[in-house]
């Protein structure tokens, strides 16, 4: 026991004191909260930062004269002109599109020099469309209040109805928690199983294996190997998640602010656009991005945080301890990393499977049978049953998926060492998978 | 020290050790010859307790073998290596306390053995920044330093230029002088004949040959010998009491090697020579364990 004990230091230290894992450690949660916050800080300040359109308006319906306002990075300008001089001075007027509406609404054309880009094309349908109907409506005699109420868009908000009592369930949160574990957990099995995988190949080619194998056991070495680079994961996977947690409290009260100054800014730019027909407009108007950030974070506190991420913990481990031991079995049996190609594939399949599936099903049927299957079979459980925690597991399923991973990676254990103890010490043979269940079968 | 009954060892396609027994006496250096493939490798990692044999036993000094002598085994591999971004120090001290040795022990006889070798400054660099010969002298010392009973080397001075060889054979030579017993595996003959007290000869998964080299030397005479004189060749007369295998002339000096007949003895080939030519020197040629081990192993093909 003392000597997997050292093992595993060895193992661990000699990883954790490489730069790259402090870079990575350190690199990772703070890339990403920045892109993060930076993705918010655009969305609240689109208008602002984006490059200003100027649209010629020749309107010869009569219709939008006084409705289209300025919006976002769109700033229209109603041309006397009729369409035909227009069009002859648009390359000189200096304006970068020139928007043609006929009298019937029918055949509007944008012309401009350069293509227009899909967002301003369908901002300016949209506005187009919310104006036209409004104005329809209100020639065939509907009043400017009823219209408002009956544009008034609706939301649902989903109620989570337990034994607890009712939660606020928030399928948005739920599905973006799910698919960030579960990519975390594929991504996190593929980097340390093949960081297990190249430690065994090393000491294989430099035949370091036969120095210690000749102190330890086989079983020991892997063993040793596959608890310290685990732990190496682990360490970093809870210094993400203690980096993130800071680093997204600091971020989330930033971006509190600057939505709010955003959404007064955003509500004032409303108001003032509500010309007779305008407060339609507004009501219709696609949800404030910075008001949407806002209360994201605020249904983020709504998944139970501690359970999701001892849940994540728990199948990182088990799934890595699964995996490792397959990893291990296929470096003892190759002479470097190339060879490896062949036996990839089983480990590869149920993984790359379960994802596709995950992202594609799961996540949109938590709980339907093949959901519930997927999170019991030890292979896929930890990527299909992370999926679904964020959605709410009952507990005998949760249990039962535990047990038997844990016996999972219990057998895969026990399969790899069986064919790692003779694999290390076999040089120059081309491994088959006939090999492979020779190697199994042998007595000691 | 080691006493080896009837090991057998069998893989899939073929039997790599066919009930072979070898006594090693304690204090002694053992060679342990052959041809490529003939099985030294596996019995080498079956007295390890790398792999296990399929029947017979192993004794060590009378005791089963078992995991715990594993820290009165050192064990040089043939084919050795190193991690090669770790740093000597910290790698020898690994090596070392997965032998068993604790950390304050270990560095203590890090440090003196490094000294000895002149390798102090070696301690912080990585196995890749050096060469392979250095290697091989870390190698060597993270072998040698939990003083284990028995050493087993195998090929231990491949990858040395000469001066390091002799550094390192006068160290396992002190070794054992300090009461190691060690097995030594080499293709090496002249080695062999320089170091070892014994050998045993594997060919094809069995021992055909073992015992003491003085005696196995003295077996394999076969009553050549090796004259010089002056005078004039005799490789002309007829009723030689010898076949002459070769005669060589320098300057009048002759140099004639002989097998005796049958039944004579080297007094009757003087008799027969005094009267004709001078002679300056008589040597018998016992047959060199190169020659024994391409002798023996030739003919069991």
């Amino acid at each position: 026991m003392n000597k997997i004990l050292l093992i595993i230091q060895r193992e661990y230290f000699s990883r954790v004191k490489k730069k790259s894992f402090l870079i990575m450690t350190f690199l990772v949660p703070v890339l990403s909260i920045s892109s993060f916050v930076l993705m918010f800080y655009l969305m609240a300040k689109q208008s602002d930062l984006g490059d200003k359109k100027k649209v010629e308006v020749v309107d010869e319906s009569g219709m939008f004269q006084n409705s289209l306002k300025n919006i976002g990075t769109l700033d229209f300008v109603f041309s006397g002109d009729n369409y035909k001089s227009a069009q002859a001075g648009f390359l000189k007027s200096g304006y970068d599109y020139l928007l043609h509406i006929p009298s019937g609404c029918t055949g509007v054309q944008l012309l401009g020099e350069k293509k227009p880009s899909a967002v301003v094309l369908q901002n300016i349908e949209t506005r187009l469309s919310e104006i036209a109907q409004s104005r329809r409506l209100q020639k065939a005699g509907i009043d400017t209040a009823v219209l408002a109420l009956a544009q008034k868009p609706i939301s649902i908000e989903p109620i989570q109805l337990t034994e607890k009592g009712i939660i606020n369930a928030q399928v948005a949160v739920a599905y973006v928690v799910g698919f960030v574990a579960a990519f975390l957990i594929y991504m996190s099995l593929f980097i340390y199983g093949a960081q297990v995988m190249r430690g065994v190949i090393e000491e294989k080619v430099s035949r370091i294996v036969e120095v210690i194998i000749s102190s330890v056991k086989p079983f020991q070495l892997m063993m040793g190997k596959i608890i310290g680079i685990g732990l190496v994961g682990l360490t970093q996977f809870v210094l993400w998640i203690v980096l993130s947690l800071v680093l997204s409290t600091a971020a989330g009260t930033l971006i509190a602010k600057q939505a709010g100054v955003a959404t007064t800014a955003n509500v004032a730019q409303m108001q003032q656009a509500a010309g007779p027909a305008g407060a339609t407009a507004s009501a219709v108007a696609p949800q404030d991005p910075a008001s949407n950030a806002t209360k994201i974070m605020q249904s983020i506190k709504s998944i139970p945080l501690t359970y999701t991420i001892l849940c994540f913990l728990f199948y990182f481990l088990s799934g890595y301890l699964l995996y490792s031991a397959i990893f291990a079995a296929v470096g003892s049996a190759v002479d470097n990393e190339t060879e490896t190609q062949q036996f990839m594939l089983p480990i590869t399949l149920p993984l790359v499977f379960t994802f596709v599936i995950s992202m594609s099903f799961i996540i949109n049927n938590p709980d339907s049978t093949l959901s519930i299957w997927l999170s019991m079979i030890p292979l896929t459980s930890p990527i299909a049953m992370m999926i679904r925690i964020p959605f709410g597991v009952p507990w005998p399923q949760l249990v039962l998926s535990m047990v038997l991973m844990v016996l999972g990676f219990l057998f895969t254990t026990w399969v790899a060492a069986r064919i790692y103890r003779v694999g290390i010490l076999m040089y120059g043979k081309k491994a088959s998978y006939k090999e492979l269940a020779k190697w199994f079968m042998y007595k000691e | 020290m080691i006493s080896i009954r009837n090991i057998v060892k069998q893989y899939a396609n073929h039997r790599a050790l066919d009930n072979v027994s070898i006594e090693i006496e304690k204090g002694k250096v053992f060679g342990l010859l052959g041809p490529n493939g003939a099985g030294k490798t596996s019995l080498i990692r079956i007295i390890n307790q790398i792999t296990a044999p399929d029947s017979g036993e192993i004794l060590f000094n009378g005791e089963k073998l078992t995991q715990k002598h594993i820290s009165r085994i050192g064990y040089l591999p043939e084919e050795r290596g190193l991690y090669k971004k770790m740093e000597i120090g910290e790698q020898v001290l690994y090596l070392a306390r997965l032998k068993g040795l604790g950390k304050e022990e270990a560095t203590r006889r890090i440090k003196y053995w490094f000294t000895k070798l002149e390798m102090e400054s070696w301690w912080n660099k990585k196995v890749e920044d050096l060469s392979k010969g250095m290697q091989q002298k870390v190698q060597f010392v993270a072998t040698v330093l939990h003083e284990p009973e028995l050493l087993i080397l195998d090929e231990p001075f491949t990858g040395f230029d000469p001066v390091n060889a002799e550094i390192v054979k006068n160290e396992i030579l002190e070794l054992n002088r300090k009461g190691a017993t060690i097995i030594f595996s080499t293709h090496r003959m002249e080695s062999v004949e320089e170091l070892c007290d014994s050998i045993a000869l594997l060919n094809l998964s069995h021992k055909i040959l073992d015992g003491k080299v003085k005696t196995i030397r003295n077996n394999f005479r076969n009553g050549i010998y090796l004259f010089e004189f002056e005078g004039n060749s005799i490789s002309g007369n007829n009723n030689l009491p010898f076949t002459i295998l070769s005669e060589t002339n320098h300057d009048n000096s002759w140099q004639l090697k002989v097998r005796i007949n049958e039944g004579s003895r080297v007094n009757d080939v003087l008799q027969y020579m005094l009267p004709l030519v001078t002679i300056t020197k008589v040597e018998e040629v016992v047959p060199t364990m190169n020659e024994i081990f391409i002798q023996t192993v030739s003919k069991a093909i």
